[in-house]
């Protein structure tokens, strides 16, 4: 029987982030001091440690910054290799982890992407990223 | 060298390596605390501070600390990773500069081949691996690829590149008769093997064992009493830039800038003094990103620096010389390793794979995904 996909641990800095992917919006933080984006959310700012913190709702475009293909995966995961894990830079300036869902020639550095909501189970939407040309 | 000898490694041994099947983590550690004390000429009773690092407890120092019957005056339970035990020794040498204690026991065991833990989830509250965790990414390996594949992308780097520091490392393996991996390989074989996670192969990555070690460190006066050469720590330097590998500010440079500069200053060294390195190894990568961090080429440069077997034996850059985490042991956490080798070198121990008259020697580990490093300079009279 397939292992359930891992569930984020929901807190009380990251309920908003993981609310808004349910509602197909991808949340990031915005310092109203500094003026800088911030992710994952916290409750200071780590640029100019200010607590004038302020949700937003992303562009959800941005670029590839480096990714790789994982072949050898553990637990759940084990059976789904190869799939292609990233870093992705959103358009605010902001890193997060994802999925590129595009096949794999189309997938390169610097490339641009947008973000596709993806239900990967009952309860959890993940905001996945797909190659939106060559940039 | 313009540097004050304030503290020196007296002492340093391994414990069982390899598979250790029905050992414990505090039988490893044991073991090697009691032969790291009998190297120096020191007994437990001479311990009076005392460093591990490990998730194996809820207070690692108190537990090994009970273990061993030693009532300790300084406790330092850091855990940075890999790179723990560089760390310990410049906190050691802090602590007896500072008068707190003159004989620190740093040790480190793990049973992680045995147990099969490797593969096992980590449990404790997510916090912000919350961000990651339903991605997918293989841990560590995975981070180190996404660096590989940055550094590719910016310099041009190749995997033909990386797989020389596999080859190399292999053959200083070879030399040495504790090592797993002793066959010689190719940089064919390491572009063969298998993907772990593109761009990295499977011999592109560490070995999993089990294996413990312990180093001593006493203050100046101490060392002069003891038998052995005694091994000076001339500089040492610390850092961690992030937790996690998106939160890394650039995939392609390493804390080591840092943690190297400092260690240079106050070692008073130049990188073209230095007769032997030894640096942290879980995966190519790792050591590619160090070395032009550390300065010894320019970013970017890393790959052709390795080349033409650079860094193998009768190269003009010996580096990894025990066959590294790469082919000699890797239990989890294999800082400890680099200082045991360093120091084993620098007292002129090593028969066939021994660098000649080596005088002086930098340690540098790696830990987490490229998170913290530390860097250790260390020289003999």
């Amino acid at each position: 029987m397939p292992q359930p996909w891992p569930r984020p641990e929901v807190d009380s800095d990251s309920r908003p982030f993981w609310e808004g992917l349910k509602q197909g919006e991808l949340r990031i933080q915005h310092c109203a001091d500094c003026g800088r984006h911030i992710f994952y959310p916290r409750l200071l700012c780590p640029h100019c440690f200010s607590d004038r913190i302020e949700w937003v709702a992303a562009s959800g475009r941005g670029s590839i910054y480096s990714y790789t293909v994982v072949h050898r995966a553990m637990g759940p995961f084990a059976d789904e290799a190869p799939y292609i894990v990233a870093i992705v830079e959103l358009e605010e300036g902001v890193r997060m982890m994802t999925r590129v869902v595009s096949p794999r020639d189309a997938v390169a550095i610097g490339r641009p992407v947008r973000v596709v909501f993806t239900q990967v189970d009952d309860a959890l939407v993940l905001p996945f990223f797909e190659v939106t040309g060559e940039g | 060298m313009k540097s004050e000898r304030v503290a020196a490694i007296a002492g340093v041994a391994e414990s069982d390596l390899g598979e250790t099947p029905g050992k414990t983590v505090l039988q490893l550690q044991a073991q090697a605390a009691k032969a790291a004390l009998e190297d120096a000429g020191l007994t437990k009773d001479d311990v009076d501070a005392v460093f591990t690092a490990g998730n194996w407890a809820w207070s690692t120092t108190m537990m090994l600390a009970e273990y061993l019957g030693i009532r300790p005056r300084y406790t330092d339970g850091t855990n940075i990773g890999g790179s723990s035990f560089e760390a310990h020794v410049g906190h050691a040498v802090a602590g007896i500069r500072a008068g707190l204690f003159e004989c620190a026991l740093i040790t480190y065991g793990s049973t992680q081949r045995s147990d099969r833990s490797r593969r096992r989830p980590m449990t404790g509250p997510q916090l912000t691996a919350q961000y990651e965790l339903p991605y997918g990414l293989p841990t560590p390996v995975g981070a180190y690829a996404l660096a590989a594949m940055r550094h590719m992308h910016q310099y041009g780097t190749t995997s033909e590149q990386l797989a020389e520091i596999a080859v190399a490392t292999r053959k200083w393996a070879m030399m040495n008769e504790k090592a797993m991996m002793r066959e010689p390989i190719t940089i064919e074989d390491v572009l063969t093997s298998r993907w772990i996670a593109e761009p990295l192969h499977l011999l592109d990555c560490c070995l999993v064992t089990d294996g413990g070690g312990a180093v001593v460190v006493t203050s100046a006066e101490k060392a002069r009493q003891i038998a052995k050469r005694p091994v000076w720590v001339l500089g040492h330097g610390e850092t961690h830039t992030h937790n996690t590998i998106v939160n890394m500010p650039d995939l392609t440079v390493t804390g080591a800038v840092e943690s190297g500069r400092r260690a240079f200053e106050m070692a008073g060294v130049r990188h073209e003094e230095l007769d032997v390195v030894e640096i942290y190894d879980s995966f190519t990568i790792t050591v590619l990103l160090t070395l032009e961090a550390l300065g010894f080429c320019k970013p970017g440069e890393g790959g052709p620096f390795v080349s033409g077997q650079r860094t193998a034996p009768g190269g003009d850059f010996p580096m990894n010389t025990n066959g590294g985490g790469l082919s000699y042991c890797h239990p989890g956490m294999y800082g400890i390793f680099l200082l045991i080798e360093a120091v084993r070198q620098l007292r002129g121990e090593c028969g066939s794979r021994q660098v000649k008259d080596a005088k002086l020697a930098l340690v540098h580990g790696t830990g987490g995904v490229l998170s913290s490093t530390a860097t250790v300079i260390l020289g003999r009279d």
